[in-house]
């Protein structure tokens, strides 16, 4: 009962800020756009496949839901730093209670958000089938990565570095180093390396597997993004359960 | 019956004594001032009252419960207006309230009713509607009174409620604070003296996390032989008279 109180609180509070749903449903759209016009210009003869829907599409699902650490992020430190928060722990609300509270919202928001980017890549020429269903189910499980750095980062920073951290920096790293706007695999080296140590290009390998019907092909990818997701939000609950029974809430 | 007691109450923290073995005891009803310069260690008192910290030492005993063995069983009965107005910023006033209504337990029909009458006696139909972030300093500080009584609770928490309101707003907000004198049992903290002498029962001091002295103004003005109450906290505090 309480979670889903404060998990309707909590979507109320990302969804009634224009700039978010901005950013969280209309800029994924944007650039599918703009990125579908740049392939349509590269000549067949060129065998550049980067901006092929294929690609773009999982990429841009992935690419949309790292803003879920930003909304998750920007949500908890404001909670802390205007002590909406310290009012909530005098209540009887317990850590599981809280964290399910942030998590929820999120999770709808991925779907919904994976949902519309597929759904409108399909207008630009991606197979509309059965596949899209489970591609966007596992987008929101990926999602979860997202929503974990939001929870760690909201519990440790205010607004102006959560803003910098999730919003500039980890959504920048995401893109970049996901394989959707880089070709990694002509880069090669370090750049490559980084890329396949760190979780956001399985992500999108994963995404694309499924859209693929790859399975086979997804589940390693799959495994890599959950292990640094498990990693993550124990952290995050750590953290925050240290702020919550704690000395520095 | 006392509603709280506390019994050899300590925070250190990295060797640093924020409050210093408080011993005091609260009647039911009554409305308690706790002073003190910044630091003199009222939030810290309040945060371990409230369950937000945990105490280093000693204990404090809230209509039965104890923080440190019953927390969850404390938080039921009290509830808190912090210093920063608290609210959540884009809820409107009638969300606010059912919010905390339903986290303290009441089922949703019985949120609407007490949002409503929060509303009603904290003066706030004209805005019941309006998004909490849109409210003047002074409406957003009785919304924040009103979400800590929303829970009915027996002990309610106030710290610095009147912080930057105007004259009017804090008379206003003084009137409510009143209105509950007897039925519930108030902690206040705050810097405005007049604020004390004219809601409190009884007047705790506090000095480097230590309560340096516990009384009603009359009494305190007499223990320090001057006129005023804020001779008597200046003395007590460990100022120059």
């Amino acid at each position: 009962m309480r979670i889903f109180l404060f998990a309707k609180r909590n979507a109320k509070e990302v969804l009634r800020d224009p700039i978010n749903l901005f950013f969280g449903l209309g800029f994924p759209l944007i650039l599918l756009v703009l990125l579908s016009i740049i392939n349509a210009s590269i000549p067949p003869e060129a065998h550049n496949t980067m901006f092929s829907i294929e690609n773009l599409a999982p990429g841009l699902a992935m690419f949309g839901t790292a803003f879920m650490a930003l909304f998750a992020g920007l949500l908890l430190s404001k909670d802390r730093t205007s002590s909406f928060l310290m009012r909530l722990f005098a209540s009887p609300m317990t850590s599981l209670d809280f964290i399910l509270g942030y998590t929820l919202p999120m999770l709808v928001m991925a779907f919904a958000q994976a949902t519309i980017t597929l759904l409108a890549s399909c207008i630009v020429g991606l197979e509309l089938n059965a596949n899209l269903l489970l591609a966007i189910v596992v987008t929101t499980l990926t999602s979860l990565l997202f929503v974990g750095f939001g929870l760690l980062f909201g519990s440790l920073l205010n607004e102006k570095a959560v803003s910098g951290i999730c919003g500039a920096l980890l959504t920048n790293v995401a893109a970049w180093l996901s394989g959707v706007f880089i070709p990694i695999d002509l880069i090669g080296g370090a750049f490559k390396k980084a890329a396949e140590i760190l979780p956001f290009y399985h992500s999108v390998q994963t995404i694309r597997a499924v859209l693929g019907g790859n399975f086979d092909e997804m589940l390693p990818h799959l495994i890599i993004v959950l292990g640094y997701t498990v990693v993550i939000f124990i952290l995050a609950i750590i953290v925050f359960h240290h702020k919550m029974s704690g000395d520095n809430a | 019956m006392n509603a709280i007691t506390i019994t050899n109450l300590s925070k250190k923290y990295d060797g640093l004594t924020a409050v210093d073995n408080l011993n005091l005891t609260i009647g039911q009803g009554e409305l308690f001032s706790l002073l003190g310069v910044n630091g003199a260690g009222k939030t810290t008192t309040i945060k371990m009252l409230s369950c937000l910290i945990k105490p280093t030492g000693g204990n404090a005993v809230l209509l039965g419960d104890s923080v440190k063995e019953h927390p969850q069983a404390v938080k039921g009965k009290i509830n808190i207006s912090p210093q920063e107005t608290a609210v959540a910023a884009n809820l409107s006033v009638t969300e606010n309230l059912e919010l905390i209504a339903g986290i303290y337990g009441q089922d949703s029909k019985r949120a609407t009713k007490s949002a409503d009458e929060m509303v009603s006696q904290f003066g706030l139909d004209r805005v019941q509607k309006k998004k909490a972030k849109q409210l003047s300093g002074g409406m957003q500080r009785r919304l924040s009174i009103a979400m800590a009584l929303i829970s009915n609770p027996q002990i309610l928490f106030l710290d610095e409620p009147t912080l930057g309101l105007d004259v009017l707003a804090r008379r206003e907000l003084w009137a409510s604070i009143e209105a509950l004198k007897g039925k519930v049992t108030i902690i206040l903290t705050t810097h405005y003296l007049e604020e004390v002498e004219a809601l409190s029962d009884r007047v705790g001091i506090m000095a480097n996390g230590k309560l340096t002295a516990v009384g009603t103004v009359a009494e305190l003005t007499k223990q320090t032989g001057t006129s005023k109450l804020e001779d008597a906290f200046v003395i007590l505090s460990g100022g120059a008279a």
